[in-house]
């Protein structure tokens, strides 16, 4: 059975290493269930599920991982989820239709994608204000922070950009051209690279951030799969550098790329219409959701297994994971 | 040049209108929703103006009024600035991207009343520089537009156009169709109802010269996919006043009349472009039967309900815009005048020899809220994109259905294939 792999490989870890079992907590947002689940990482048991606004999207845990945000699109704002009592506390002011963001890392500001107003809102997360809004292309979606804190991206939908914006003077610094419907922007840890990936085009642009000039195109075939349906959405990439995991939307898979070479090293089966993608912070275990199978695949990073897929709420889209 | 915003009251057309009842509570939704529009932004927005060499590419849409009678349902009159309105936020959009690549787009609205000189309209957009002009008109006007400005520096646009010999023996060079034609419609309605197993087609046709042409898609589809018809019925009727104090009464006796003793069927297809009767017989046919065809469950190009991949912010971003649903002609002129935008953005080029390449090149990949890339055929110009299969209030399914196998591209099993392509472009 799988799951005793996995404990037998948890296990393993905990006697070579001599260190508790690492117990994180991961969120999961049901875009159509109107909830969160709330799933254990070492006894991938789901442990509670919360309502919560309407049409939940994106979501990201604050730094400090006492809070949650969610994006809930259809009700208009950034909804604030207290992770000690699971209530949402309150909201922040983040404009109609959000549906990605992102976060300082010094902890605030947040970052929100407005997809019906072409802007990108900055939002102070202790005074819940307003502190800018960026004028970008047409519906901005993915929402990109550097290590460093000093770059915001935005990727806009139907303008086909990622916009390198200053997070000091909320000036756009540059505008990348990418592959079609860039969805989601993620930079590698240190700092050197952008990743974007583009649905439509079915491609992964890896931009060098100093030149703003991109690096590689990276495209996938998987024998069966009609190219059409090989759709590139979320994209996470290991802390050490080593390994980028694609998700790839109704190819139902899972991309693994050598980050080093930029090459497709596997592909790996999952749910269906796999969406978004987490790493436990030790970067051992990856979560990832399959919003037409209403399900969650757990990819083992060592081993580039798929070992459990659990059940969550109706239609799963976005994942975060505690900090501890 | 003039722009004109407003024109008179524009009767319907075939294609599907589903504006109507529920628009002016969108309306109040899209007025009370709490966007802060551009001059509201807060301190600190940085306006990334272009600045110096911007490059303006003209865009010219030239409508052909057609007589119409009006439609059946009130709800489906057709909107003053129907297909217009989908150019325009075309235009925003490119503008928007525009502004970080110092490329401007403008659009010039050419409208012909019924009688004018169509040529003459489009000679004068030509001669003041317009290299990609979208045409709303009927397949005369089309072809002898095309024929008009053959050699010059001009890519036509058909948005309305769905004679499938466009595309076939009448094909022309210098024009792309974005519009559907009735064969991909036809196929698209054909593969979901096969792929639903009604596969017995009892049709009842209309006389005018499009009904013939639906029926030969029709049966067309029926011979590809697996559907049988098992009896083809006409009405005699052609084009009459609408309302009449008691119309209603003699329709409740004339439908189920018309579709009394058809052999065993699973679909009443019907084939009346021009609403002489169709939109009569759902829920009056004399056999229980589901309606389909050009009245009931149709295929079309854009529902105003089509929430699908990412179509919501499209749908609100129109709304608010034109304050009424988007329906499919505003939808084809978008997906034209986003076709020129991409194209003009990834070529760096306002000029027709560089952007036409691209745009039909395989490399030119266009996002339109379908699932997957629209792109142009090589073999006749035509749009290939996914059809979406609706209701009146909602879609029901987006055809290429599952199961429906081509050896490149499932969407291709809509329309004229390679194959079977009688066109040869010049």
């Amino acid at each position: 059975m799988s799951t005793s792999r996995l404990a037998l490989a948890l296990f393993g870890s905990v006697v070579c290493a001599a260190t508790p079992v690492a117990a994180y907590t991961v969120y999961v947002s049901n875009e159509k269930g109107n909830s969160l689940t709330v799933i254990d990482s070492a006894t991938l048991e789901v442990q509670a599920t919360i309502p919560v606004g309407q049409r939940p999207r994106g979501i990201m845990m604050t730094k400090d991982g006492k809070q949650v945000l969610i994006c809930a699109s259809d009700d208009d704002r950034v909804q604030i989820l207290d992770v000690a009592s699971r209530e949402i506390v309150g909201d922040l002011p983040s404009g109609p239709d959000p549906e990605q963001l992102n976060i300082h890392p010094s902890g605030s500001p947040v970052y929100v994608a407005n997809e019906d107003d072409a802007l990108m809102t900055a939002i102070d997360l202790k005074d819940r204000k307003v502190v800018a809004e960026v004028p970008v292309g047409v519906e901005p979606e993915g929402v990109g922070v550097s290590p460093d804190g000093k770059i915001l991206i935005a990727t806009s939908e139907t303008s086909n950009m990622a916009h390198f914006i200053n997070t000091e003077t909320y000036k756009l610094i540059d505008n990348v051209l990418v592959g079609s419907r860039p969805r989601f922007a993620e930079f590698t840890a240190d700092g050197t690279q952008l990743w974007v990936t583009s649905e439509v085009a079915g491609t992964v642009s890896v931009i060098d951030v100093k030149t703003r000039k991109i690096i590689k195109t990276i495209g996938f075939q998987i024998p069966g799969v009609q190219p059409e349906h090989i759709q590139p959405v979320g994209v996470r990439i290991t802390k050490d550098g080593t390994r980028a995991f694609v998700a790839l939307g109704p190819a139902n898979r899972v991309a693994v790329i050598n980050a080093k070479t930029l090459e497709v090293e596997k592909y790996l089966l999952v749910g269906q219409r796999v969406w978004q993608l987490a790493f436990t912070p030790d970067d051992k275990l990856l979560f990832v959701t399959n919003g037409n199978s209403n399900d969650v695949s757990v990819i083992e990073v060592p081993s580039l297994t798929v070992v459990k897929s659990i059940a969550v709420g109706d239609a799963p889209w976005g994942i975060t994971i505690s900090p501890q | 040049m003039s722009r004109q915003l407003r024109k008179p009251l524009r009767p319907a057309s075939m294609l599907s209108r589903l504006c109507g009842a529920l628009a002016f509570t969108l309306f109040l939704l899209a007025v009370l929703s709490p966007a802060l529009s551009e001059d509201e932004a807060k301190p600190g927005a940085a306006e990334p103006a272009p600045s110096g060499d911007v490059v303006t590419v003209p865009i010219g849409y030239l409508e052909q009024e057609v007589k119409r009678p009006l439609p059946v349902s009130r709800l489906n009159v057709a909107p003053d600035d129907l297909g217009v309105a989908g150019a325009e936020i075309a235009l925003k959009d490119n503008n928007t991207t525009g502004r970080f690549t110092k490329q401007q787009f403008t659009l010039d609205v050419e409208r012909v009343p019924v009688g004018g000189d169509a040529v003459a309209a489009l000679e004068t957009l030509v001669a003041s520089g317009h290299h990609f002009v979208l045409v709303d008109a009927p397949a005369k006007t089309l072809l002898s537009l095309a024929d008009a400005v053959k050699g010059k520096d001009v890519l036509l646009f058909n948005i309305s156009a769905p004679e499938v010999s466009l595309r076939q023996e009448d094909c022309r060079a210098n024009v792309l169709h974005v519009a559907p034609d009735r064969a991909m419609l036809a196929d698209a309605l054909a593969q979901y109802l096969v792929w639903k197993r009604w596969t017995r087609w009892f049709v009842v046709k209309g006389v005018l010269p499009e009904d013939l042409d639906y029926l030969a898609a029709v049966e067309r589809a029926a011979k590809r996919f697996g559907g049988k018809i098992v009896e083809e019925r006409e009405y005699k009727g052609t084009l009459e006043a609408r309302r009449t104090d008691s119309g209603q009464q003699q329709i409740q006796q004339q439908m189920p009349a018309l579709t009394q003793g058809a052999p065993d069927y699973d679909v009443l297809i019907v084939a009346d472009e021009n609403e002489v009767f169709g939109p009569y017989l759902p829920y009056r046919s004399w056999d229980p039967r589901p309606v389909a065809g050009t009245a009931g469950l149709k295929a079309m190009s854009w529902h105003p309900a089509h929430e699908q991949w990412g179509a919501t912010q499209m749908q609100n971003r129109f709304q608010r815009f034109a304050k009424r649903f988007m329906l499919p002609l505003d939808y084809q002129a978008w997906v034209a005048v986003r076709a020129i935008g991409e194209g003009v953005t990834r070529t760096g080029s306002a000029e027709l020899g560089p952007v036409n390449a691209y745009i039909r090149s395989d490399k030119f990949d266009l996002a339109a809220f379908k699932g997957q890339k629209v792109t142009f055929r090589a073999w006749d110009g035509q749009l290939r994109q996914p059809i979406i299969v609706a209701g009146p209030d909602l879609p029901v399914s987006m055809s290429p259905q599952e199961g429906f196998l081509h050896e490149h591209a499932e969407v291709d099993t809509l329309g004229i294939d390679e194959p079977e392509s009688k066109c040869k472009l010049k």
